[in-house]
């Protein structure tokens, strides 16, 4: 307890009343020097309905928005401005594939407002009537002439607009250089299996879900990332259940270990190369020659989004240019939006391991979407993962 | 009045089941006779084509039957003499707090103490430690090894417990009367404390194989996805794969063999005679 009395006098409060509405303080000054704010701050946390709903510039969107998403893929200071900005509180909830995002909103009762699935996704999404075309009207910030076509749409399906553009990358291997101990490094995808199954046996580690790991098998023998024949699965599988015993672990969360040490090689996404690589410099990321993944991730909003209101403020805020370039700072992913690009640094717009060089990113091949349902390569991969 | 009574008691419990266990289980029934959806999930069909398609998962199996057992054995080994010592050689004032302690584990979650694990066993943990010492040691970490001691760690409490209560309500008096009639202390252990224990032994291996056979998360931690539960494939057929009639399958099967192997460490524990009218499941 203190001594100094910090209530306010009646007068004082009368005349801080007064500046407010003249109009000489501000709100948060008004809100600070009587006390009311911490007050109902004080209240509000003990009786939710008792919050402030003040007039934000989206309109009253309740106090909660549940988002759906990958590791590592967002700034949360952003969250906390959404938050500031509009009075929702962001609960994030964090997946490794698109087929366990499918699976959950298969199963009903997500309970998800927006969720970040991959191009090759969005068309099983939409055949199975789970997400609805956006109401564009209240995502002013979403300029369709500013974005990439090439990573934005596949957002677009039959013609509606269902998912807008969050960012791209590529799918390449991530390698520690200090552990090749003279080797040289890993060009090709053949390489990364043989250097898996050779010299950096009980190292590496591959994706936790079918279409990466399967599709980068695949290219060990030079067939198509998608391939869906019988034959070429096959061969993959055969790849795969030979590296299985040399792999240090499946799993799509790879940083934790790389950074340790303890894994020396891994499948990796673009954003996590470079987060890597900043703290790391001797983590190096290399795009197969062969080919590989290019891919884009979008924001969407499910049918049954408990709070479709709050859940296109949200995709609103995050494709603000502004704020989107934080993100794009935050997690390492270059973004299809030209207005964000030229807000980022040129180094970053240099960076070879979010731009690769055209020859590289000629070879990539998008997702296809019959990847993604495929029983054949949903088996083989769960087979490969119970051997 | 007895009837009502019965029926009010056994209400809350009947009703739990009745929505929480045998309704679930009907439909992982029905499901294990289905078919995949074209996009994955569950489409109505009468099929056997999942059980035929077992084997694949012998993997899983295998993992799950061989470090189910051998986990419970190794936390018996340990928990024994750890028991015994509580029960009766401790002092009162020593006992409580380190009972205390056995049980502190618990006020922190299982999935975080699994996450420091990795850290223990990893390349910076304790390898690095052997290797300081001029000692390599191979991996650790995403080896059955790590899951083993894993689930021994995690499960030891469990163990413990009802070890100790057995012990503790040993008849004191039995022993002084075999010391008395001339017994070496280890002849007394063997005939008097050792069976007089078994029921808490019983107990805390029934407790710890039942959750063992049905555990997920310290393999998919501590495995890295290389060593796969049961539990493991049935998440991953869930929600990878999305194959539910045959993740329903697989479901049915590791019910049918809990039965048999259940019933019959029941039965062995009965005809060992160590288990009497006592034996309790909890």
């Amino acid at each position: 307890m203190t001594d100094k009395i910090d209530h306010i006098s009646r007068q004082k409060f009368m005349e801080e009343l007064r500046r407010y509405q003249k109009g000489s303080v501000t709100r948060r000054h008004f809100l600070g020097v009587t006390g009311l704010g911490a007050a109902s701050a004080v209240l509000a946390a003990a009786v939710p309905a008792l919050r402030p709903r003040p007039a934000f510039a989206e309109g009253s969107i309740g106090d909660k928005v549940v988002l759906a998403t990958w590791p590592n893929y967002h700034d949360p200071a952003d969250f906390d401005a959404f938050t500031a900005k509009t009075g929702a509180a962001v609960q994030v909830n964090v997946f490794g594939s698109n087929e366990e995002m499918l699976a959950k909103l298969q199963a009903g009762g997500s309970g998800w407002d927006v969720f970040v699935p991959t191009n090759y996704a969005i068309s099983t999404y939409v055949a199975q009537g789970i997400i609805d075309p956006l109401d564009m009207t209240k995502v002013p910030a979403y300029d369709a002439a500013s974005f990439d076509a090439r990573f934005a749409g596949a957002g677009t399906v039959d013609g509606k607009l269902y998912a807008l553009s969050k960012d791209w990358g590529t799918t390449g291997m991530a390698v520690n250089t200090k552990m090749l101990n003279g080797l040289p490094t890993p060009t090709s995808w053949k390489e990364f299996w043989d250097m898996t199954m050779g010299p950096f046996s009980g190292r590496t580690m591959v994706h936790d879900y079918q279409l990466t790991t399967i599709g980068n098998a695949l290219k060990y023998y030079g067939y198509s990332f998608n391939s869906l024949d019988p034959k070429e699965l096959a061969d993959a599988e055969k790849l795969l259940m030979a590296a299985k015993p040399h792999l240090f672990g499946i799993n799509s969360d790879y940083q934790p270990s790389m950074r340790s040490g303890d894994a020396w090689m891994t499948v990796c996404w673009t954003g996590d190369a470079s987060q890597m690589h900043r703290d790391l410099p001797e983590i190096v990321y290399v795009v197969g020659k062969e080919g590989g993944e290019i891919w884009s991730d979008f924001y969407a909003i499910p049918k049954s989004a408990p709070h479709p209101e709050a859940a296109h403020a949200l995709v609103n805020f995050l494709l603000t240019p502004e704020i989107n370039a934080k993100e794009a700072l935050f997690h390492g992913y270059p973004v299809a939006d030209a207005r964000v690009n030229k807000l980022l640094p040129p180094e970053i717009m240099n960076d070879p391991i979010l731009h690769p060089a055209a020859e590289l990113l000629s070879t990539l091949e998008f997702g296809a979407a019959a990847t993604l349902t495929d029983p054949n390569r949903a088996e083989l991969m769960a087979r490969f993962k119970s051997a | 009045m007895q009837g009502r009574t019965t029926w009010l008691l056994l209400a809350p419990a009947a009703l739990w089941f009745g929505i929480m266990l045998v309704l679930p289980l009907c439909f992982i029934v029905v499901f294990s006779f289905g078919d995949r959806g074209p996009a994955g999930g569950y489409v109505p069909a009468f099929t056997l084509a999942q059980y035929a398609n077992l084997p694949s998962r012998f993997a899983v199996f295998r993992n799950t039957l061989t470090l189910a057992p051998l986990g419970t054995l190794m936390a018996l080994v340990i928990a024994y003499p750890l028991a015994y010592f509580l029960a009766l050689q401790a002092s009162p004032r020593w006992r409580t707090l380190l009972l205390i302690l056995v049980i502190v584990p618990f006020w922190t979650s299982i999935l975080i103490r699994s996450y420091a694990w990795i850290f223990l066993l990893g390349g910076q943990g304790i390898p690095a430690l052997f290797a300081w010492a001029g000692i390599p040691l191979p991996r650790l970490v995403n080896t059955p090894f790590a899951v083993l001691t894993g689930i021994v760690y995690g499960y030891l409490p469990l163990m413990v417990l009802p070890i100790y209560v057995s012990l503790d309500r040993l008849d004191k008096r039995l022993l002084e009367a075999s010391a008395d009639l001339g017994a070496p202390p280890f002849r007394s252990f063997l005939q008097i404390t050792l069976p007089l224990s078994l029921p808490g032994v019983a107990t805390g291996c029934m407790l710890v194989f039942i959750l063992l056979m049905g555990e997920y998360l310290i393999p998919s931690v501590l495995g890295g996805g290389l060593v796969f539960f049961i539990g493991n494939a049935l998440v991953d057929l869930f929600l990878q794969s999305r194959n539910w009639a045959f993740g329903a399958a697989v479901s049915v099967s590791l019910v049918v063999i809990m039965l048999i192997t259940v019933s019959a460490y029941m039965w062995l524990m009965r005809r060992l005679g160590g288990a009497r009218d006592d034996v309790s499941l909890m």
